[in-house]
């Protein structure tokens, strides 16, 4: 607002907009240059809606707001725990929640809300109906373009997504047990061959795997990673046997059946548990962002297989997954921000594109082949990616 | 484009800062004469207030009889008021810098010794103190100081804090288990003077230490409220040990990640959460003698180290840019505490002590298990603490777009094995944090001797 005198900011603290805006009422367009004072939805004037819980009250600042993206900013000022929920007008259906909100502390939850009647509910020690109180959204024009489908929409995103895991784990059993029996028969050439093509399996799920904390280091552990006096097991134990650095000695028959025996029965034990995982949107959102995670911290510097070079399928493997993932729930994104789901696509394409100038046959390049500019190359995608990526969970589940 | 000015200010406000920008950046208007703390005599250096007056009065002659002067004969002129404010006693029972309220700015650097004769690591000592001495005090290193020696003389100290003040410096000095031993064998008739609990470090799960970032046989950490300050003080004792020792290492640091007293606010790791609310305080008397200062152990040969203490360094680099595309939940999930306030999940202020038994929705407890606070915390390592001196660091980039940042973890502890090792243990194995955030890639431990006498010189104990 060009020319418009502005107050003096008292303090030179750097404080939340919310934090000014509810403590002072300063007039909102201090937030300044940085981002042309956008409200959170339509709602100008007041930032979040206040809640205070306490042991008897449920106090919400305003009983009516605008429709659009709703921010409630939670505060427990009881003794025990409390939990704030915003329910459809049926009272069961859930559109937003917070839990476990210490005493003392405060929490916000953003959701986008239709215009309708709802009703507002804190659960002091988290017992019970809770306190409630009748809410409502009024239209404020700015439609927020749900439809009556997302949920469905995202409901089926993750029945696909649970379907590609369970298909995954089972090319992952029946693919170690070939790896496995060719390593312990000693027949070098073929476990190599299937060392990094049987891995994949086990990398694009590799967010579910790693969800069983007992599991995950007894298959995939690199040497690095071992606790003193810890035992090695795993893909990387054998990974070091079939492809030795120089001066190493080599695993007896006894020892490599024993590891093989291993992986076989700690992998069929992960086939088992994955079927009962719970999946959810947010489950995929943030799988997805881990997959990228993983490609930007151990993929992309090479450190994953330190002695078979075979980074790179791994690295396609994860970005298969977090692919899957976001295609998942691209329908129900889609109608929450085309423009994210449009971003994320591109990205997906061009990371893709790049790995693929390193692929060979039925396989890829060796990591210690690839120059320092193509490295460099391939963790500037998956950074473009990973960035745009680690806003789906919120857009999805919004 | 909004149209807005720079800065937000309205075009009516008032141009230029406040009256307390003005401190230490304009010069002062009217010149102040000198004040400053008066610690042991006769001293060598000039005070850097002042200096550029003193030059011109012509000829090395002048300058080494400056250099007795007391600091009050120095007139000072267009120099930052430097008060005794801004000096800490170098002298004392301990060494500055350990319970000092932790300043703003590191740099830190460890040096291995070249040469194998004890009598030049004992000057080189002797000369260290006396510089170390002159700097803290906001002194010139050397008789002649930066300015005031012969002309066709390099000058004995490098010159960039003419003109500042001490800013606070402190300089704390560290020997490492190789000073005391070097492929078995003992160096510069220490035998039987390495303290027990100076120990090789173990390797911790996930360590990635570079050999070029780690160890040490002599430490010494700068730290002062401005950065070239510190720089110019390890500069200048690297100077001074050409010859006898060599850098292995150094790290510029910022933004002190704790607070080692209760009159300082927490500050914040480049996570974004405050870092060591529960570190120890210089207030807590008996807690320092508990867990900080070392005893004269067991052994005659360890005795040297009674009152001093042992410093940990680990550079723990933090993967921030995965960290940046993290939800609010899980980073306040993992840490165990709100980013605003630095309250514990489990409710309360930012002191509040944390529950660790309560329990939330799922049954499971609201501050976790693998979260960085319980694994860290006293109650779950035997009742141990430590005092965390860290400070944050940015080392230009990996090459691959992304920074080389994190956390140059500081601690001083009693004893490393009791107090140090464990609670490493525990979260190199099982903080999430650690094993998906972070990596250790550097590390040094030191025996960090107590203070120095007037007249005495650093480590003197251990080379009676």
């Amino acid at each position: 607002m060009p020319g418009t005198p502005l107050p003096k900011m008292a303090s030179r603290h750097r404080k939340s907009l919310a934090l000014v805006a509810a403590a002072a009422a300063v007039p909102l367009v201090l937030a300044g240059c940085a981002d042309n004072a956008k409200t959170p939805g339509s709602n100008a004037s007041a930032g979040p809606i206040q809640v205070t819980s306490t042991k008897t009250e449920c106090k919400v600042s305003t009983g009516s707001v605008p429709s659009g993206n709703l921010s409630f900013a939670v505060k427990n000022e009881g003794t025990e725990i409390t939990e704030f929920y915003l329910l459809a007008e049926d009272g069961l259906r859930i559109v937003g929640e917070v839990e476990n909100i210490g005493p003392g502390l405060t929490r916000n939850l953003v959701v986008t809300a239709p215009a309708g009647k709802y009703t507002t509910a804190c659960k002091p020690g988290m017992q019970g109906d809770g306190i409630r109180s009748a809410f409502e959204v009024t239209d404020s024009g700015n439609k927020t373009a749900v439809d009556a489908d997302f949920q469905k929409l995202a409901d089926t995103g993750v029945q696909q997504y649970a379907a590609y895991v369970k298909d995954q784990t089972e090319q992952l059993v029946t693919g170690t047990k070939a790896f496995a029996d060719a390593y312990a028969a000693g027949d070098t050439s073929k476990a190599r061959e299937l060392y990094a093509a049987t891995r994949m399996h086990w990398e694009r799920i590799e967010p579910v795997a790693e969800s069983f904390g007992d599991l995950d280091p007894k298959l995939d552990a690199r040497e690095a990673d071992l606790e003193p006096g810890q035992e090695w097991t795993g893909w990387h134990r054998a990974e070091k046997d079939l492809f030795p650095p120089a001066g190493y000695t080599a695993l007896t028959a006894a020892e490599r059946a024993k590891i093989a025996t291993q992986l076989v029965a700690d992998t069929e034990e992960l086939g088992k548990r994955t079927r009962t995982v719970e999946l959810s949107a947010d489950k995929l959102g943030n799988g997805a962002k881990e997959l990228l995670d993983e490609v930007a911290r151990g993929k992309v510097t090479g450190e994953e297989e330190i002695w078979s070079h075979t980074d790179l399928w791994d690295f396609q493997a994860n970005v298969d997954g977090a692919r899957i993932a976001f295609e998942s729930l691209k329908p129900a994104l889609t109608q929450k921000d085309a423009a994210l789901a449009k971003s994320l696509d591109e990205k997906f394409s061009a990371l893709q594109a790049e790995l693929k100038k390193h692929a060979t046959g039925d396989g890829f390049a060796y990591y210690n082949e690839l120059s320092a500019t193509e490295v460099q190359q391939l963790a500037a995608l998956v950074d473009a990616l990973g960035e745009p990526l680690s806003k789906l969970t919120s857009a999805v589940v919004l | 484009m909004s149209g807005c000015p720079f800065g937000g200010t309205s075009p009516e406000a008032p141009d230029g800062g406040t009256q307390a920008d003005a401190v230490g950046s304009a010069p002062a208007a009217a010149p102040e004469p000198a004040v400053a703390s008066d610690v042991g005599s006769p001293k060598r250096g000039l005070s850097r207030r002042g200096l550029l007056s003193l030059a011109g009065v012509g000829g090395a002659v002048a300058g080494l009889a400056a250099g007795y002067l007391s600091h009050d004969a120095v007139p000072a002129e267009a120099a930052p008021a430097s008060t005794a404010g801004d000096v800490v006693p170098f002298y004392g029972e301990r060494q500055a810098g350990i319970v000092t309220p932790a300043q703003d700015r590191l740099h830190m650097a460890a040096f291995d010794v070249t040469v194998e004769d004890r009598t030049a690591v004992i000057k080189l000592l002797k000369d260290w103190t006396a510089a170390a001495e002159a700097m803290t005090a906001a002194r010139t290193t050397g008789r002649t100081g930066a300015v005031d020696g012969p002309y066709d003389a390099p000058p004995e100290d490098t010159g960039e804090a003419i003109d500042l003040a001490a800013g606070k410096l402190t300089l704390t000095f560290g020997f490492g288990p190789g000073l005391f031993e070097k492929d078995g064998k003992a160096r510069f008739g220490l035998d039987g003077r390495r303290p027990d609990a100076l120990i090789d470090l173990p390797r911790f799960p996930g360590d990635a230490l570079q050999p070029e970032r780690t160890g040490g046989d002599i430490v010494v950490q700068a730290c002062a409220d401005d950065p070239q300050v510190a720089v110019h003080a390890i500069r200048n004792l690297a100077r001074i040990g050409f010859g006898k020792v060599r850098v292995r290492w150094s790290q510029l640091g910022f933004g002190r990640t704790s607070s080692t007293s209760r009159a300082q606010t927490t500050p914040r790791n480049l996570f974004g959460f405050k870092d060591g609310t529960a570190n120890l305080k210089v207030e807590d008397g008996t807690l320092l003698d508990q867990h900080v200062w070392a005893t004269a152990g067991s052994r005659s040969g360890e005795a040297w180290m009674a009152g001093g203490s042992y410093l940990v360094s680990r550079r723990i680099r933090m993967h921030i840019e995965i960290w940046d595309r993290t939800s609010l939940r899980e980073q306040e999930g993992l840490i165990g505490r709100t980013k605003g306030a630095g309250a514990p999940l489990s409710g309360g202020e930012e002191f509040t002590a944390p529950d660790f038994g309560l329990k939330g929705r799922d049954g499971g407890p609201l501050i976790a298990v693998d979260s960085h606070v319980r694994l860290a915390h006293a109650s779950q390592n035997d009742g141990v603490k430590m005092l965390r001196r860290g400070y944050n660091y940015t080392d230009g980039s990996d090459g691959l777009g992304h920074l080389d940042a994190g956390l140059f973890f500081i601690a001083f502890v009693k004893d490393p094995r009791t107090h140090y090792v464990p609670m490493q243990m525990a979260m190199a194995k099982s903080d999430k944090l650690a094993l998906e955030y972070l990596k250790h890639t550097g590390s040094g431990l030191f025996a960090v001797p107590p203070g120095i006498k007037p007249g005495g010189f650093i480590g003197e104990g251990l080379f009676a």
